[in-house]
């Protein structure tokens, strides 16, 4: 198979003004005679059917939640970025597709980042323009701050809750456009397989989650918009129901997954507090601005401290380890995700870790408290200590707040060329669940930016192209193979329903998780991914022997749910175990301990590894298929990150 | 439906109809009071006769009285439709419901407040409007001018130390209505503002405390006059 | 902690409904409700019976998805989303009794989930600046002064969750529906629908079935973002003004 990425020629900054140009174009009279499929309705997914649908494309719109606005876009925090250069500071496009490439570790397109630094400025007007709240100077003009180790401050943001504001103003847009009677909604139902007919994606399988009925939809295009595949972790900051179900029935239609095992860690979250956890709540990267990260220099000590013989603050200052301050002198606290997340990782293995579990590490306030006068800290974290306080029950202004690393997104996804296209024509994959722009690592408040520059300005141009050459027959639901998907479906509820096991789903998805974090999480060996594939297939099998599903199909039943989600997830993560093993090097959020400069720094390989690793399956039970699409960088230079 | 209809069938237009009634009984009530004042006037009650005839004779306060009717009904009507309604929002109520601790409780007992107020209010027409206007009134002369002696019916009813205690008593629960009735008419008319709620807010607790104070007074002072 | 934990089940919207008393144990005090819950589900689970079915997503109290009316208060006792809330604000021995969010409009769907897509339809009605895609002027073209844009932010911040018609005696969206009015009415681009968008929204939520109000303030104590009850007082003069001067009829 050869991955064609449908880059256009010439120079960079000119690529996405000619595409556009040259794609075919829909008369607008004809518009109304196709059909697409959105399926999410996060960031990317409610922009890009809000979008369509003004354009006079007939949407459907689906998601699992009770309501389109409850997608996990809601939940980012930070902010979102734009080379709009508001502060006068040396932003430019340039320097934002710059900082996202370096950023990605040199490992995502060229030609896709350059394009998403390019109509982010289009984002803010877009968002403005729908009523989102962004915060503002005393002056009346949009307020920017720093992010994420940028030297420039281009994020805009609206308090902690910028991803809400901004997912509000897309429901908004899609909320008009289902009164308009363009968009037709379907909350709380679930896709369950992607149908193709010869070749081509003309529509999905659902499942309504109230009634369980089975349901074709039939379209011209279908898109998925349906975020990243964190919780394979199980423990992530991902929402309980983030899946990778609609990704990888995709991916075993013949869609391409590519880079699976590029994750990200983010390094401060409020660590687990016990078996019961159910999901990981992230604080603000803001805060390594002024807490410094330690732990006690000697493993004697945190054993005291965690059997509670003493506290932190009885811990005398040369006891106490700042141990990114020690190895970073220039970055110190601030150094970027990967690196912070994985050097809590390494003193908490050394038997360093300060809470019960032993994984967690101090972020102390109490010099920039003693700097600064309690006041001021309030005055910037103060939601955020509450927050704190109210999860954990200890008070950030007295005791040194606990962090440990987190699964945090996925950079990997389903391979699509530049005009979001998977290699399955007429399926596309937007925001987080496709692999596009964000390589290795993703910057900070990138996410958000991507979500909505493929929903409001790349796919309404793009899927005009794939429209354009097809016809307006659409397939009825009757098709065979519409028949085939849906029986399909029906056929493994009922495998599931039928397995006479013992276990609980979450039995089995706690399982896999922890799997994943030791072997594939922050660091990995050759070794131990090769232990956690033989861990995984055997868990998968057990699943399918002995796990008990309750209840029945025609109802409301979250156990089903999430077997169907699991079931998927154990698929998964054995792939994203091949990725990271067959990825000898080390880059971004993926790290190979054998992989590392002599300062234990992340080691790439660019003549071997330059490439998007994408998996094709081939059936069941056998070893997925691997296709290389190179890499080539012919803008920026291929550096190695340090921040020492 | 016209856009009038409309509106004041809107369940905004029905709070609206209930805060403008209820404004205007409130001041309503500033009338009646400072007017009834004249009733501590040791005077045998000229003044209050007097006023009395010109409260039940003159034509721009004949004009304000059947306003003030009016809006005693549309008030009780609306209070009738808006919790029909309020209660139809929630057909199956709450087992366990701690309300007490997020509202008062005056706020979530208006229907309850108004009731009684609406009894009282029965019981007091009968006995003290009804025979000014229809009941058999002894006569006075002040200056030659012939007046209805409404203040003896008033003297001889608060001897009675039941309908004294009445009295008082309903005055409690007006009290109560206002407390919250007040305020809520300034929320519900959208009069809302950083400067002014917070006066409003304590005028409207002053108010309750002092008109009905006032009120009851009245027979509390007839009554132990004597 | 030990806890007896006293739960509405309901089949479906048709089922009558009623309450179940379960035990759990070992409860922790860092555990979230809903973690407490989950123990409960799984322990129900490995005797075969029906989880008890409760709505919930993100988990970290921004998406609005979890709801549950426990111990006579929406969210609990503590003025926060149930995700938020954790077990150290109970006692050991305690009895909870969990119950969905009633209204009419909130028709229950299974056990403790119940449908909230009225909310949707307001919004749908007229919760949006009619802006298409593209086209639009730059984002520094129209200043906004500070207070106002922070004002409308605070009204944004809904999280939709219904915990406000739950709080209410009346079951009524009035804080919900203002706050969506609010922002749009103080932001200059809401300007241009502002009329229109009162009118429409107004209307929705009436054929909803949601109650009225009585301005007893409970949304206000118990929304767990703490939108303030001003957004209805301006609701009401959006409202009024938009009907006497709207072109409407």
């Amino acid at each position: 198979m050869i991955l064609d990425s449908k880059i256009p020629e010439g120079p960079l900054a000119e690529k996405w003004s000619k595409h556009k140009f040259n794609v075919k174009l829909v008369n607008p009279a004809n518009k109304r005679k196709y059909d697409v499929i959105v399926v999410g309705t996060g960031l990317a997914g409610a922009s890009a059917a809000a979008s369509l649908a003004e354009l006079g494309y007939n949407v459907k719109a689906f998601c699992f939640q009770d309501s389109p606005r409850r997608a996990h876009s809601i939940a980012a925090q930070g902010g979102i970025n734009a080379a709009k250069n508001y502060q006068n500071d040396g932003d430019s496009v340039f320097r934002l597709f710059y900082d996202t490439i370096k950023g990605g570790d040199y490992r995502a397109r060229e030609a896709n980042v350059y394009r998403l630094a390019e109509v982010s400025v289009n984002i803010i007007d877009q968002c403005v323009a729908q009523g989102v709240p962004f915060a503002r100077e005393y002056g009346g003009l949009l307020a920017n701050r720093s992010f994420g180790g940028a030297q420039v401050s281009r994020t805009f943001y609206a308090r902690g809750q910028t991803g809400q504001q901004l997912l509000l103003g897309a429901y908004s847009a899609l909320s008009r456009q289902v009164a308009n009677g363009k968009v037709k909604l379907y909350p709380r139902t679930e896709m369950m397989d992607v149908v193709t007919v010869d070749g081509k994606a003309r529509g999905i399988i659902t499942r309504n989650l109230i009634t369980g009925a089975i349901e074709s939809h039939s379209a011209h295009a279908v898109l998925l918009c349906t975020g990243g595949y964190g919780n394979v972790f199980f423990l992530s900051t991902n929402a309980m129901g983030s899946n990778v179900t609609a990704a990888w029935r995709a991916h075993k239609r013949g869609a391409l997954m590519a880079n699976p095992c590029f994750t990200q860690i983010h390094p401060t979250c409020i660590p687990v507090s016990g078996d019961h956890q159910s999901k990981l709540t992230l604080m603000s990267e803001s805060l390594r601005n002024d807490g410094r990260v330690w732990v006690p220099a000697t493993k004697e000590i945190a054993e005291k401290l965690r059997k509670g013989e003493i506290t932190a603050n009885d811990i005398k200052e040369e006891d106490r380890d700042y141990f990114l301050e020690r190895k970073y002198p220039s970055f110190g606290n601030l150094v970027p995700r990967d690196v912070a997340s994985r050097n809590a990782k390494y003193v908490c293995d050394e038997g360093r870790g300060v809470n019960e579990t032993g994984e967690a590490v101090f972020l102390d306030f109490r010099d920039a408290i003693i700097r600064d006068s309690e006041d001021v800290i309030r005055a910037r974290y103060g939601n955020l200590f509450d927050m704190y306080q109210q999860i954990t029950g200890e008070n950030p202004y007295k005791v040194p707040m606990k962090i440990y690393p987190a699964v945090h997104y996925t950079m990997g996804g389903l391979w699509v060329d530049y005009n979001l296209m998977t290699n399955i024509p007429g399926l596309y994959a937007l925001g987080e669940a496709n692999f596009s722009d964000h390589g290795a690592n993703r910057l900070g408040a990138s996410a958000l930016m991507q979500g909505l520059a493929d929903g409001y300005f790349v796919i309404p141009y793009t899927i005009g192209d794939y429209l354009a050459q097809t016809p307006y027959t659409k397939t009825p639901t009757d098709h065979p193979e519409f028949q085939k998907a849906e029986a399909d479906v029906k056929a493994r509820i009922q495998k599931l329903l039928d397995i006479p096991g013992e276990k609980t789903v979450d039995y089995f998805h706690k399982k896999l998780g922890k799997i994943m974090w030791d072997y594939c999480g922050m660091a990995r060996t050759e070794e131990g991914l090769k232990k956690a594939k033989a861990m995984i297939k055997e868990l998968k099998a057990e699943f399918w022997t002995n796990v008990n599903v309750l209840g029945g199909n025609e109802e409301l039943n979250q156990s089903l749910e999430k077997a169907h989600r699991v079931a998927d997830f154990l698929e998964l993560g054995e792939l994203m175990v091949d990725d990271a093993l067959n990825r000898n090097e080390s880059c971004g959020g993926h790290f190979r301990e054998e992989y590392q400069t002599p300062e234990g720094e992340a080691l790439r390989d660019d003549e071997n590894f330059a490439y998007v690793a994408a998996w094709q399956y081939v059936g069941e039970g056998e070893e997925e298929v691997l296709h290389k699409e190179p890499l080539v960088f012919e803008n920026v230079k291929l550096t190695q990150r340090s921040y020492k | 439906m016209s856009w009038v209809s409309k509106t004041l069938s809107s369940t905004l237009g029905r709070k609206l109809l209930m805060a403008l009634t209820g404004l205007f009984l409130i001041i309503f009530l500033i009338g009646h009071v400072s007017g009834n004042t004249l009733l501590f006037k040791n005077d045998g009650g000229e003044a209050f006769n007097i006023y009395a005839k010109f409260m039940t004779t003159n034509p721009a306060v004949k004009i304000l009285s059947y306003l003030t009717y009016i809006s005693v009904l549309a008030h009780v009507v609306y209070s009738i439709i808006l919790t029909r309604h309020n209660k139809s929002a929630r057909p199956v109520a709450y087992a366990n419901s701690k309300a007490s601790t997020n509202s008062a409780w005056t706020s979530r007992n208006m229907g309850v407040l108004g009731t009684i107020i609406l009894i009282f209010l029965v019981i007091h027409l009968q006995g003290f409007w009804y025979k000014m206007h229809w009941g058999d009134i002894p006569m006075v002369t002040y200056a030659g001018e012939q007046y209805k002696d409404l203040y003896s019916i008033v003297f001889f009813a608060f001897q009675s130390e039941l309908l004294v205690g009445l009295y008082v008593l309903s005055m409690v629960f007006l009290g109560l209505h206002l407390s919250h009735g007040f305020e809520s008419a300034f929320q519900t008319l959208g009069l809302n503002h950083v400067k002014y709620s917070p006066a409003i807010k304590k005028l409207g607790l002053a108010f309750s405390i002092i008109v009905p104070a006032l009120f009851a007074s009245m027979p509390l002072y007839i009554y132990f006059m004597n | 902690m030990n806890l007896t934990l006293n739960i509405w089940r309901q089949k479906n919207n048709a089922d009558k409904g009623g309450f179940r008393e379960y035990k759990v144990s070992d409860v922790s005090k860092d555990m979230s409700f809903l973690e407490m819950l989950d123990v409960l589900n799984e322990q129900l689970a490995g005797k075969g019976e029906d989880p008890v079915h409760f709505d919930h997503d993100c988990r970290e109290g921004i998406c609005g998805m979890c709801s549950l009316y426990i111990n006579g208060k929406p969210h609990g006792p503590l003025q926060t989303t149930t995700c938020q809330l954790h077990m150290r604000s109970f006692n050991d021995g305690e009895t909870i009794t969990i119950e969905p969010w009633r209204a009419k409009a909130f028709p229950v769907v299974k056990d403790l989930v119940v449908d909230r897509s009225a909310f949707d339809r307001i919004i749908q009605a007229g919760g949006y600046v009619s802006v298409n895609t593209g086209g639009v002027p730059d984002a520094n073209e129209i200043p906004i002064p500070k207070k106002i844009a922070d004002e409308a932010f605070d009204a944004a911040t809904c999280i939709g969750c219904g915990a406000c018609v739950a709080a209410c005696k009346n079951a009524s969206a009035m804080l919900f529906t203002s706050a969506k009015v609010s922002q749009l009415a103080l932001l200059p681009q809401g300007q241009v629908e502002r009329k229109e968008r009162a009118e429409k929204m107004i209307a929705q939520m009436d054929a909803e079935g949601f109650g009225a109000c009585t301005n007893t303030g409970a949304c206000e104590a118990e929304c767990p973002k703490g939108i303030s009850i001003t957004n209805i007082a301006r609701m009401n003069r959006e409202y009024f003004s938009a009907v006497v001067s709207s072109e409407n009829v």
